[in-house]
């Protein structure tokens, strides 16, 4: 701090505790103290109290003693001569101010003033892979409308937990305040997108909010553009830090009230800053002064006391950059250079592909929608047909970067058309082997997701992809498929990948044939997949790329089990591992069989002592009730016990409704998370759900008595073909799910009625 | 021959000093000042080749080849002369933390008058050290157990003394290989005394090992039980604003100044103080009230705490009798001169003894026991009041300066991350990058051979301008605290671009005041923590420190520097050496000299030097923290790269009419 930085922290931590408490009585007088208070779809009460103090806040009555502690963590300001330090003095301030700020939230949620209504706002929410003109996800359309974000719940920290882990999404930045133009607002989102940064919108100045600023300007907000508005005060940005100490709660195996772990944990994983845009008022000082004690540094566009010796955050502490005192030749290259000086303070980790295409690229695009209004065309979905198929060529074979085009282009079609088309990869590498064809073949969704404006959804012959009206306003044609491929292959795989050459192919003819040949491939594929069983192969893999987020929790990948979060199989970890031998994909070599059954091998286990740093000390491939896998928290479904049932139940990250265990998914993911071994409780990805080894020691698919409506809606051919597998062609239509059993009652009402094999299956303890 | 004498601006660079030399000049009273201009000291003696440890001598080596009658070397007296001055010192830090353990105990039976635990939470942190059980238990409980663990420190046999544990593992495996770690705290005096008497161990690197094993006795023993549990009784120590010097003495009400070291009387003076019943006595009397100050380490331990004004360091308790405006000195243990009393025959002030070790002629003693503490502290404020009467003529020099001292280990903690944060970190970053040069830790007393408080202050503003951190304790603290140094303004003004960012960062002076002589463990902890940080080695000696004693006259201060050095420490000592041999007349006379720094640098990794010229002092305290901040690999120290930070702009816009001032700082939102 400094000592005008100190003081005006201090003053306003003095007013909004004040502020606080007296909110508190009348809340206690208006609604009474028994009244419930909870921020939606999360399992850590109120988080940010959670975390610091261990206090599981679920009335209104129990706040007052978080603002007891809250005065307490008070002091006065400095003196004007002769001053005693103020530093710890300030984070305390800080800290209070962050107390009570949660708590006015809390309060405001009971007074239904919380999200924040503001007519007309739509949410940009939901995730992909299903139709975009099917609803825009949180559960239905019309709960994404009129209200900005509030806090973000559990569902969609975990959902991001792979990207944050695996650095794909660096960190967070919370905006806080309004830029000096629209312009200058969208710029600074766009630049910070562009470096897949997390974007938390929050406070005003004057009245006026960096929300106000891109809403006008059409900047859709929300979960699918990493850009999240949470309210237009300053208080709102406490949702930034209580989704911080989520991630240490959710990721670190950390429990609330490890207030010191918690922060720390933020402090060296978190790469997040504060950007405060405009004037710099008491609250806003208060509040960085409680952002700072997580390690998350402030920067301003406005001259404020700058703070550069280090220590409770990694770099600078504050530090100020008066907007128009940045050099460029314009606001727009102004903007830019403030984001780079962000990055440069929290030290945050980037990776950017320059993608020679007219539109805005990163990951943050990665989950944008194309609705049917806003788009120019479509390749794929119902009226036409798309495909793509990377092969691999000789070195002599193909030329690097060339992008042809065969058949017409798209400017024939007319809006809001259909075009057949191929996408056609060739690469060649020394490094190069056929095995990692599927693996660079299933980037290429995440590659051409990363256009602002462009959506793409499914992969081999079932690809759909969109582009918008604004995309193609800015120039982007079919050539530019090519050049995002080109371009990120090279960046991401240049290990393996030497060249690449991209043709695409619209003439129906050339089209046909070359279907033909990757629908071959597709086959071959499917069954050397298939081939590829555990007895196979002589190696598993590891991943550890969670442990920057869950310190102690390992993956062990094999050919039939993949890593919980669905994002790495057995033959990525095997490319993984070819493209950086010293990664977080390490072969296991499998040793002797221990137990085949129960899936122990003398290689496993001693690779889960070493990559658990001895947490754990045995690891069953294929139970669930002995010595199960850890998770991380990014997995994709939690498989529990349902002990009543002789049986388990599979809950879905989608889901956010009851399910018989009398958890839903957030209160569950809290025990399956943080890298606890924890018997008949298990993290996984949804395809492990199909394959044979599927708690194969346990009794197998079988077992599953109950699953999210969600997972039998989405997987049905795949859960098809399993009851087939399993002898019991009806089986699917056997096991409950949400719309017919949401307690255990229930369910084992629905099992006797539908006659489900695990009724009379052994005990399964 | 006696030496010129001395004008009272060369005798001392305090205005107030300079003032009361004069007076005592017209009065025609003797200073220690005057007495040290009239006392040459004897060269034989200074140089340690005087042995008078029996009856044959004393046996004066002046000549090569020369040894004593039992035939010892000069290097076997200079040893034995060095361990004994240790031991010494070390016995004084050690009897007061044995006296603090007594009343810990007495406190923890409910058996005394006055006191309390006042810092349980540092009482439970102090115990869980030792594995004291603390959940579920009274804090009078876990002090009984405490106290019987720490009385026990004293007189065990065998072993290892408790508090060795606290230091960083690599330093105590230094220890236990050298076999240097203390058995038990009076032993180590005991055997130090048993050694060097008469045709005992007569092997100087021998004698000068078990120096080493007497001085961890000291500061991982006494001193540190002293400090813990002062701390837990009267509170540790948290910034404060304070007043130091002569000028806090008050004109209109009854001065009482406590003298000497130990808290245990002078908090209960202070409570005695502010009772209604003694100020409505004092009122009677004709005074306004009782106002309190300190000299020397007694004045450390209750400003720390309590803000009580410090009317002085060691010099100034002379000084003090001198204003003519003290109605009682009230004294405990050790640095009180027997001149106070002669002195004091020329005023009205009554020199008042109180500890049952601790009498002078001619002094009015009024013993101090725990169990009736609150009483006793108002008989003593009552005799002071009665005295009120009896004053004559006053001078009081108007010279006074504002401090904030109270920078405990546990305040350190806190102020760099709050109660959330709490760490060394951002003073282990700030050292790393080069904000911070270094730490020095300027400590020990006032020496009236030299124009007192010049070395320490010199030295400490120079270190200052290099960017390097400074903290104190006992009279050094005091003399800087008389200049201003210990304020958050000096942290702006008087030190280099880095430091003053990591100042005004944390709001704190440049100079930190850690309290008194024996709390000189703070630093220790201080050191220790930085070390378990991380990023500064994993050891104390790899840390850019340098201990400085530029005034040193006691012997607790060479205690303390042979603790330092055993803990890693380069220690410089201003001043002449004890040790320092006639190398000029007799070859290898300074063989023990040498070895204090070489040899024990070898084994310790720290060293001990004496050093006469400051501004040598002050070019081999920067070269020692640029030579360990290469060795950690750290960058060069370059002040060019910082003091960008600061409230310096704003301060300066804020200064502009509002709507400028907005433009200026905010730019204009564009609608």
């Amino acid at each position: 701090m400094s000592r005008y930085v100190a003081t005006r922290a201090i003053r306003g931590s003095n007013a909004l505790v004040t502020e606080a408490e007296f909110m508190l009585r009348k809340a206690l007088a208006e609604k009474g103290p028994d009244t419930p208070v909870a921020f939606p779809n999360t399992a850590y009460y109120l988080p940010l109290i959670f975390g610091m103090t261990g206090q599981q806040v679920e009335t209104i009555g129990q706040l007052g003693s978080v603002l007891e502690h809250a005065r307490e963590l008070l002091h006065p300001i400095p003196a004007g001569r002769h001053w005693t330090p103020y530093l710890g003095e300030t984070l305390d301030s800080g800290m209070a101010t962050l107390l009570a700020a949660e708590t006015i939230e809390a309060i405001r949620f009971v007074y239904g003033l919380q999200p924040e209504p503001m007519p007309g706002f739509h949410l940009a929410g939901g995730t992909a892979f299903t139709s975009p003109d099917a609803g825009n996800g949180n559960g239905g359309s019309s709960k994404a409308d009129g209200h900005l974000n509030g806090p973000i719940d559990d569902i969609q920290l975990r959902s991001w937990g792979i990207q944050l882990v695996d650095g794909r999404m660096p960190g967070f930045a919370a905006i806080v305040g309004a830029a000096k133009s629209n312009e200058v607002a969208v710029k600074i989102v766009r630049e910070l997108q562009r470096r897949n940064i997390l974007c938390f919108l929050s406070g005003n100045v004057n009245g006026r909010s960096i929300i106000h600023q891109l809403v006008e300007e059409g900047v859709e907000l929300g979960y699918d553009t990493y850009t999240v508005p949470f309210g237009t005060d300053t208080l709102s940005a406490v949702y930034a830090l209580g989704f911080a100490v989520r991630s240490a709660l959710t990721f670190g195996g950390m429990k609330g009230g490890m207030a010191r772990d918690i922060l720390l944990y933020n402090k060296h994983r978190v790469f997040a800053f504060v950007l405060a845009l405009g004037e710099v008022d008491d609250l806003k000082y208060a509040a960085a002064a409680g952002a700072i004690s997580f390690g998350f540094p402030v920067i301003a566009d406005t001259i404020i006391p700058e703070i550069l010796p280090t220590g409770v955050t990694t770099y600078e502490h504050v530090v100020s950059m008066p907007f128009n005192e940045i050099d460029g030749k314009d606001d727009l290259e102004r903007a830019e250079r403030l984001v780079q000086k962000c990055i440069e303070v929290r030290g945050v980790k980037v990776r950017v592909a320059d993608v020679p295409v007219p539109v805005p690229y990163g990951s943050a695009f990665e989950g944008e929608v194309v609705r049917k209004t806003d788009m120019r065309i479509e390749f794929g979905g119902k009226n036409s047909r798309c495909f793509e198929y990377l092969t691999m060529a000789g070195l002599d074979d193909i030329v690097d970067g060339k992008v042809e085009i065969v058949g017409p282009g798209m400017e024939g079609v007319e809006a809001q058309g259909c075009l057949d088309m191929g996408i056609v990869v060739q690469v060649a590498g020394r490094a190069m082997q056929q095995d990692f064809e599927p693996v660079l073949e299933r980037q290429i969704h995440y590659f051409v997701n990363g256009a602002s404006g462009i959506q793409h959804i499914g992969q081999r012959d079932i690809a759909w992809i969109r582009i918008s009206n604004a995309a193609a306003d800015k120039g982007f044609n079919l050539e530019h498929f090519g050049k995002i491929l080109h371009a990120r292959f090279h960046a991401d795989f240049g290990a393996i990948v030497d060249k690449v050459q991209i043709t695409i192919y619209t003439d129906p003819d050339q089209l046909a044939a070359w279907l033909a040949r990757a629908r071959e491939a597709y086959d071959y594929r499917n069954k050397r997949l298939a081939d590829l069983t555990d007895h196979a192969v002589d190696e598993f893999y590891s991943c550890t790329l969670c442990q920057s987020f869950a310190p102690n929790h390992v993956c062990i990948v094999s050919p039939e089990r993949l890593g919980l979060c669905g994002a790495y199989n057995w033959l990525d970890c095997k490319a993984s591992y070819s493209i950086n031998p010293t990664g977080p994909n390490q072969p296991i070599k499998l040793g002797n069989v221990v137990d085949a059954t129960k899936g122990y091998w003398s290689g496993t286990n001693d690779y889960a002592k070493q990559g658990s740093h001895g947490v754990v000390n045995e690891v069953a491939m294929y139970s669930i009730m002995e010595n199960p896998m850890t998770a991380c928290g990014c997995f994709e479904c939690i498989v529990m016990l349902v002990p009543e049932a002789n049986g388990v139940m599979v809950v879905s990250r989608e889901d956010t409704t009851m399910t018989p265990a009398g958890m839903t998914f957030s209160t569950l993911a809290g025990i399956a998370g943080g890298g606890m071994q924890t018997p008949g409780v298990m993290g996984v990805g949804k395809y492990y759900l199909v394959s044979p080894k599927f708690i194969k020691a346990d009794g197998g698919f079988k077992r599953i008595v109950w699953m999210s409506g969600y997972l039998k809606d989405s997987m049905a051919d795949e859960l098809q073909a399993v009851a087939i597998r399993e002898g019991d062609p009806d089986l699917i239509s056997r096991i409950a799910d949400g719309s017919n059993a949401t307690t255990v009652d229930e369910l084992l009402a629905w099992m006797e009625e539908h006659n489900h094999p695990a009724l009379v299956m052994d005990p399964i303890f | 021959m006696p030496k010129d004498k001395r004008t009272p601006v060369e005798q001392s660079i305090d205005p107030a000093a300079q003032e009361m030399l004069i007076r005592a000049d017209e009065i025609g009273v003797s200073t220690a000042f005057s007495r040290a201009d009239a006392m040459t000291p004897c060269n034989i003696g200074a140089a340690g080749m005087c042995c008078k440890l029996c009856g044959m001598g004393p046996c004066r080596l002046t000549k090569e080849g020369q040894t004593g009658v039992c035939g010892a070397t000069i290097d076997t007296i200079q040893a034995r002369n060095f361990v004994r001055a240790v031991a010494a010192g070390a016995a004084a830090h050690s009897d007061h933390g044995r006296d603090m353990a007594f009343t810990l105990k007495a406190v923890a039976e409910g058996k005394t008058e006055g006191y309390m635990i006042r810092d349980v939470a540092k009482l439970r942190t102090v115990a869980a050290y030792y594995n004291i059980p603390i959940e579920g238990r009274s804090p009078t409980e876990i002090a009984n157990d405490l106290a019987d663990l720490y009385i026990a420190q004293f007189g065990q046999q065998r072993g290892h003394i408790a508090p060795i544990i606290r230091a960083p593992e690599k330093r105590q495996k230094i220890w236990q290989e050298q076999g240097v770690i203390p058995r038990g705290i009076d032993r180590e005096v005991v055997e130090s005394l048993h050694r060097t008497h008469i045709g005992d161990d007569q092997d100087p690197e021998h004698l000068l090992q078990h120096t080493i094993r007497t001085a961890l006795a000291d500061g991982w023993g006494g001193s540190m039980i002293a400090t813990d549990i002062s701390d837990i009784l009267f509170g540790t120590p948290a910034p404060i604003l304070g007043q130091a010097n002569l000028g806090v003495l008050k004109q209109d009400m009854v001065n009482v100044v406590v003298h000497g070291h130990e808290p245990t009387l002078s908090e209960m003076i202070v409570a005695a103080s502010q009772d209604p019943e003694i100020i409505e006595y004092a009122k009677q009397a004709g005074a306004k009230g009782v106002n309190l100050a300190g000299i020397c380490c007694t004045a450390n331990e209750i400003l720390m705490r309590q803000g009580i004004p410090a009317a002085g360091n060691f010099l100034h308790q002379e000084l003090s009798i001198l204003t003519g405006a003290v109605e009682a000195m009230v004294v405990d243990v050790q640095c009180i001169m027997q001149a106070l009393v002669k002195l004091a025959e020329n005023f009205h002030t009554l020199v008042i003894t109180t500890s049952p070790k601790v009498k002078i002629k001619g002094a009015t003693h009024i013993e101090f026991d725990e169990h009736h503490a609150l009483t006793i502290a108002k008989q003593i404020l009552r005799t002071a009041i009665d005295n009120f009467k009896n004053r004559g003529p006053v001078q009081i020099p108007n010279a006074r300066e504002n401090l904030i001292p109270g920078f405990s280990h546990e305040y350190i903690n806190y102020m760099l991350g709050g109660s959330y944060r709490a760490s060394f970190r951002p003073l282990n970053d700030a050292i790393m990058t080069g904000r911070i040069r270094g730490v020095a830790a300027i400590v020990g007393c006032n020496n009236p051979r030299s124009t007192q408080d010049y070395l320490h202050t010199y030295v400490v503003k120079e270190l200052l301008k290099q960017d390097v951190l400074v903290v104190q304790t006992g009279c050094g603290a005091i003399a800087s605290a008389k200049l201003g140094l210990l304020l958050g303004e000096a942290g702006l003004n008087q030190v280099g671009p880095g430091l003053r960012e990591v100042c005004e960062a944390v709001g704190i002076p440049p100079v930190l005041h850690m309290g008194s002589c024996v709390d000189n463990t703070r630093i220790l902890t201080v050191l220790t923590q930085m070390v378990e940080d991380g990023g500064l080695g994993d050891d104390i000696d790899q840390i850019p420190a340098v201990g400085l004693a530029p005034e040193w006259m006691s012997e607790k201060a060479l205690s303390i520097g042979a603790y330092c050095v055993a803990s890693g420490a380069y220690v410089i000592f201003g001043g002449s050496s004890p040790v320092s041999g006639m190398p000029d007349r007799m070859s290898d006379s300074d063989a023990v000299l040498h070895y204090l720094t070489e040899g024990w640098e070898k084994l310790y990794g720290g060293k001990m030097e004496f050093d006469v010229d400051p501004d040598s002092m002050i070019q081999k305290t920067l070269e020692h923290i640029d030579r360990k901040r290469a060795a950690l690999g750290l960058p060069a120290y370059d002040p060019e790269r910082f003091g960008r930070s600061g409230d310096a702009r704003i301060l300066e816009l804020e200064q502009l009419p509002l709507a400028e001032r907005r433009a200026a700082l905010y730019g204009v939102v564009e609608k």
